[in-house]
């Protein structure tokens, strides 16, 4: 195969197909970001939910869990938590949090270990609210069930 | 070795098998923590041991493009390096900080790692391999900067081939996307969007580049080939690479909150990626058929081809399996992508070291010709056993994900995550079993390097 093609027509090809990706990859960009506003329901994103983002990074929660399928896969899925654990009822989603957050490391041998992270209450609700806000998002139709 | 500023790029290597040696340790940590819960806990929670390991992995690569780029840069350029007194000053910059912010982790809990390194000042940690503290990933700027400095200086002043056009481009692109890494917005879902500008741009878009320039060098060194004829190969290869590569970024976006009309792009775009890894092995190996010198260093050429067969597999072959959207559906955040990372990162960017290493450190070590006879036999045993490691530790992660597919996600009566895992235990037990094999085959592979014999003649 290689014998027809000359070194010149492979760095045209290189030169050529890597702009053009380039080009068609960041006219995509453009129009995801313009997108995504709506997508996400981005007027949603109080300083609560905010926080709460900022709080799940402070605590390295993607070094354990997934969310909307990325990050470890040693935990549970959580862009789906609300639902699954809250039944999609913010209040007794958020006293599901407190108690669970309160009750880490649970004290079962051999069962993988969740640190306790010694939060607030009204930060564990900023991490609430970040992951009611984040299961609202339009992933799809992402995971396949409830179980994550 | 033709210039003695070639010399900077044994510190690079040396160092680089090192953390490989604890990036390895670190995976048995948490392959344990797999079939053990409790193990090492509360001491290393898996989170801990986990950026270790990824961040080693991350870092390790680097010192090992920049220690082969060190290598090949002068040889290609024919002249000594711009600066050889910068090469060494980044190296022990960039390896302070290294090892800082691995004690860092280790040490103090990761919230307090973020407060004592003021990450309030500019958020960028927290993130998927992205953990490093915002100092250490500003010194990463450094560092980049300097050496992309000395680098282009040397090549600019002497003379250009199309390796060192490529691997500076690759190093520029490096360099650049990881600006990305600075940008955290509030909105989880641009955060994602731009978080694979860094990640997926890196791994299967500009370091393949470097990885092509690498693999270019060594095998005119190894066969002898007429540099023309590889140039052409390593043109069509990383044009492959880049028309598939950057647009299959969109393979990323398939579930988390982008348009929809990436489930089309990212699935036509990424079916095309492993073409160039399958142009890779037919290049591996037509240039040892067609090679004009039968060089001494045999253990070289075989971890060059390995290199191709292996990052075919793993991210060629384990890519394809999931990344078409409607399978990626229910394969999305399994132990599958563990499985595709796991080997395509040994395959691409460890074992493309390995043959940098194999080929350099000897001559470095004055063997012009390569390892003794009896030394390249005990690091060919270490390159079957890492091999087979690997792949033994890929296959049994592929079983976990259809596992867990299966079980977690079909069907009426779906089983919640812990229940499925604890289903998947004694695959997650055969894992480690391959991961003791890798760690041994590393050793043997160290022991190579002291294997007493008198170069060949």
């Amino acid at each position: 195969m290689s014998e027809r093609i000359t070194k010149n027509m492979a760095r045209n090809i290189y030169f050529g197909g890597g702009v053009f990706a380039i080009l068609v990859f960041a006219g995509l960009t453009m129009d995801t970001v313009g997108q995504v506003p709506k997508l996400s329901k981005s007027e949603n994103i109080t300083e609560s939910v905010a926080h709460g983002k900022h709080l799940w990074e402070k605590n390295n929660c993607v070094g354990c869990h997934t969310i909307m399928g990325e990050g470890a896969y040693y935990a549970p899925e959580l862009a789906n938590v609300f639902e699954r654990r809250g039944g999609g009822n913010e209040e007794s989603f958020k006293a599901y949090m407190k108690s669970w957050m309160a009750s880490q490391p649970m004290d079962v041998p051999n069962r993988r270990k969740m640190p306790q992270f010694n939060l607030s209450d009204k930060e564990v609700d900023d991490i609430s609210n970040f992951l009611i806000w984040t299961s609202k998002i339009d992933d799809n139709e992402w995971p396949p069930n409830i179980e994550g | 070795m033709k210039y003695s500023s070639q010399m900077v790029a044994k510190p690079y290597f040396i160092f680089a098998l090192v953390l490989l040696a604890g990036e390895v340790l670190f995976g048995l940590i948490l392959g344990t923590q797999y079939v053990a819960g409790d193990f090492l806990f509360p001491e290393i929670p898996f989170n801990v041991a986990r950026m270790v390991h990824t961040n080693l992995l991350i870092v390790l690569i680097l010192f090992g493009f920049m220690g082969a780029t060190y290598y090949l840069v002068p040889e290609e350029s024919e002249r000594e390096l711009w600066s050889p007194w910068l090469a060494k000053i980044t190296f022990w910059v960039f390896a302070f900080a290294g090892v800082a912010t691995i004690l860092g982790y280790l040490l103090v809990p990761y919230a307090t790692l973020t407060e004592i390194t003021y990450n309030n000042i500019l958020p960028t940690m927290g993130r998927e391999f992205l953990e490093q503290p915002t100092i250490t990933k500003i010194g990463i700027v450094i560092v980049a900067l300097a050496f992309i400095l000395n680098i282009g200086m040397t090549v600019l002043k002497g003379r250009k081939t199309v390796i060192t056009v490529v691997l500076l481009t690759g190093l520029l692109g490096l360099a650049v996307f990881f600006l990305f890494a600075f940008y955290v917005p509030d909105n989880l879902v641009l955060d994602k969007f731009f978080w694979w500008y860094v990640v997926h741009l890196w791994v299967e878009g500009v370091w393949e580049l470097i990885l092509g320039a690498i693999l270019a060098f060594v095998l005119i060194k190894v066969t002898g080939v007429d540099r023309e004829h590889i140039d052409k190969w390593l043109y069509l290869i990383i044009a492959m690479t880049l028309i598939s590569g950057i647009v299959g970024t969109g393979h990323h976006f398939f579930y988390i909150g982008t348009p929809g009309y990436w489930l089309w792009i990212g699935s036509i775009a990424s079916a095309v990626e492993p073409l160039p890894f399958f142009l890779m092995i037919l290049y591996a190996f037509a240039m040892e058929k067609q090679r004009r010198i039968d060089h001494d260093n045999k253990i070289a050429l075989t971890w060059a081809k390995g290199t191709a067969i292996i990052a075919f597999l793993g991210a060629g072959v384990l890519g394809f399996l999931h990344t078409l959207a409607p399978v990626n559906y229910f394969t999305h955040g399994t132990q599958l992508t563990a499985a595709h990372g796991h080997l395509s990162f040994f395959g691409a960017y460890i074992m493309i070291l390995f043959t940098i290493i194999s080929y350099a450190m000897p001559i470095m070590r004055g063997r012009l010709h390569g390892n003794g006879v009896k030394a390249q036999a005990v690091e060919r045993r270490s390159f079957w056993m890492m091999v087979i490691g690997m792949l033994g530790i890929s296959l049994a992660l592929v079983i976990a994900g259809t596992m867990q597919v299966f079980i977690q996600r079909v069907g009426v009566d779906a089983l919640g995550f812990m229940e499925t895992q604890a289903e998947i235990v004694p695959v997650y037990v055969v894992r480690l079993g391959f991961g003791l094999l890798t760690l041994l085959g590393l050793l043997t592979y160290f022991y190579s390097f002291f294997v007493k014999e008198e170069g060949v003649k």
